[in-house]
């Protein structure tokens, strides 16, 4: 981010061919007010993502608690909270928890959607008006939906359990017992992401011209041939975004987490980010909360030079 | 293909005309798929209008109406309703007065830092909230905007600015330049063409920006969660997480809540139908 002020202060100061004193300063407030449009937002920028990020890590090297904000001391201890955190055996539970959670929803999310968008695009009666409504789960506030959600899984007398009673099945305690939380957390996850991956496949689709299923048609390609050899080629790219896109936010989610079971029963729903979360703002440990944040930013950081590799050639033209 | 051109690519407007009797089984199906889908939202609709919601069983459709939960919502939570209105508000109008000049900006002078802004805009969608808000607080502890308007607003228009900015420069891109420059021949500067010309043209953007910027603002949790302590300032979410942190009893109010919480979201589906999908598809980068 630093470049952006230097190459500012290039185009500022760089020497012009040609023309006086005066030709060369009205270029220069030509140049100046030109940036003055991007400043506010540049400095917006600055100051809420780059600091935190900068300031991540320096939280991370040091003894951060509550203590701190009284005294402002906070002691260097070098790599102490990275140690204390990989050293924790919550650690690899919250990776694993991370990965399955991150994984379980893409799958479906993507599988569910992908369905979805090839459904829709058959155009039948209402299937506008079916599609737009299909987008109101995402527009929700987080906790509203995982307020609902929670007690649809409530164990005593949530909708889910009244409606497996009627085929006899016993109440299951669906956000009360460790090995079956996550998997209910995953599923409301893949809840909330099918409408995003629908929409977005969808609109790939549609950019996939008639002509090549009509060409391919006459070749035989019909139904799954024609779906593996003409539209599978056609949305790879689209389908790499959404699945990138989907990786990034899902690594993200603590809403939903705290929401539904606060990270319980027994850290079988923590996460990365629920755990930094947790360390930072339930136990004021904001070190180790900074540590456990930038492991979280160094995978976010993978999947997102993936994206912005892919999306290169749209920023450039 | 990507999201910003997602924006642009026109949607699908050939109706084929398939005979009924093929079709209809596809609209009954996708009816199926829908009602499974937004049977959460029917629930908490049905929920928060029955008195004993929490007790043994929930009827499936609310026969003994009662509103005793809206009532306790709007007893408990009106002053968070405002509290999030203010907030949300707030974030529009600081948003779009930052990100609308720079969003045209970067559509139209397209110099060297501006390219790496914009990849610096699409990598700050990516960064996990939590890790902001960690290093927020520390930061807003010492300037004394922990449990104020302020200090939400500023959080909240932090994390929509770059997207509004990069949905409102993917329209303003495709705006001829040959408009601007008409007005820049008469003596305009560009402060002025900006204001006179680009922003009246770009009303729909600009909308769309707003009403996403709205719903974000509005929803913003994590926020709120880490930046206040006290119920002075305690938006509608938070306001629901609080309920969901106690052993509910009474689902009640809780839904009634979750309803009220859901209707700028409603009501935008239902009014602003055009600029939805635009946001939709702007929102492969959100």
């Amino acid at each position: 981010m630093t470049s952006l002020h230097v190459e500012a202060a290039e185009a500022r100061s760089r020497p012009r061919p040609g023309g006086g004193r005066s030709r060369s300063r009205n270029r220069t407030l030509h140049y100046l007010t030109r940036w003055l449009f991007v400043a506010p937002a540049i400095i917006f920028v600055l100051v809420f993502f780059g600091y935190p990020i900068v300031q991540n890590v320096v939280m991370s090297l040091q003894d951060y608690t509550t203590a701190t904000f009284y005294t402002g001391i906070a002691p260097w201890v070098g790599f102490e909270n990275y140690a204390k955190v990989f050293g924790n055996p919550l650690f690899w539970t919250t990776v694993i928890n991370t990965l399955l959670f991150t994984v379980g929803s893409i799958v479906f999310q993507f599988g569910i959607g992908m369905a979805l968008a090839l459904f829709f695009k058959r155009h039948f009666p209402l299937s506008g008006f079916l599609r737009s409504l299909l987008l109101l789960p995402w527009l929700l506030p987080l906790i509203a939906s995982a307020a609902v959600w929670k007690w649809i899984l409530d164990q005593g007398s949530g909708a889910l359990n009244q409606f497996l009673g009627l085929f006899g099945v016993q109440p299951v305690p669906w956000l009360v017992s460790p090995s079956l939380a996550l998997i209910a957390v995953i599923g409301v996850n893949i809840w909330l992401g099918i409408p995003f991956n629908t929409t977005i496949l969808y609109s790939g689709l549609q950019a996939v011209p008639g002509e090549l299923y009509e060409a391919a048609a006459l070749d035989g390609a019909v139904g799954w041939k024609a779906f593996w050899h003409i539209t599978w080629p056609s949305i790879r790219s689209v389908v790499s975004v959404v699945i990138v896109l989907g990786v990034v936010y899902t690594l993200k989610v603590v809403d939903i987490i705290l929401g539904l079971t606060g990270g319980g029963p027994a850290n079988s729903t923590q996460t990365l980010a629920t755990w930094a979360y947790q360390n930072s703002f339930v136990q004021f440990l904001f070190g180790q909360g900074a540590a456990i944040s930038n492991v979280l930013i160094a995978v976010s950081l993978v999947f997102s030079l993936a994206y912005l590799y892919m999306t290169r050639k749209e920023v450039d033209e | 293909m990507t999201a910003t051109q997602a924006l642009v690519v026109p949607r699908g407007t050939g109706k084929t005309h398939h005979r009924p009797s093929r079709t209809w089984p596809m609209t009954v199906l996708g009816i199926i798929f829908l009602a499974i889908m937004v049977f959460p939202i029917y629930w908490m609709i049905n929920s928060s209008l029955q008195a004993n919601s929490g007790a043994a069983t929930t009827a499936w459709f609310p026969v003994d109406l009662t509103f005793s939960g809206y009532e306790a919502a709007i007893q408990q939570q009106g002053g968070n309703l405002v509290t999030s209105l203010i907030i949300a508000i707030g974030t529009v109008v600081l948003t779009l007065v930052i990100a609308t000049p720079a969003a045209y900006g970067l559509a139209r002078f397209k110099m060297k830092g501006m390219t790496a802004f914009v990849f610096v805009l699409l990598i700050t969608q990516m960064i996990p909230t939590i890790v902001i808000a960690n290093a927020l607080y520390a930061l807003f502890n010492d300037w004394g905007l922990l449990n104020s308007y302020l200090g939400l607003i500023l959080a909240d228009s932090a994390a929509q600015i770059p997207f509004a900015i990069i949905l409102m420069r993917a329209f303003m891109a495709s705006l001829p330049q040959t408009l601007v420059e008409a007005a820049l021949v008469d003596g305009a500067n560009n402060f002025r063409a900006f204001v006179s010309i680009v922003v009246p043209i770009s009303k729909n953007a600009i909308i769309t920006a707003a009403l996403f910027t709205f719903l974000g603002a509005w929803g913003d949790f994590l926020f709120a969660l880490t930046l206040t302590s006290t119920p002075q300032v305690r938006p509608i979410t938070l306001g629901i997480y609080n309920y969901l942190g106690a052993n509910v009893q009474q689902w009640g109010p809780v839904m009634a809540t979750a309803v009220i919480a859901s209707v700028p979201a409603g009501l935008l589906l239902i009014l602003a139908q055009k600029y939805i999908a635009a946001g939709a598809l702007g929102g492969a980068i959100k």
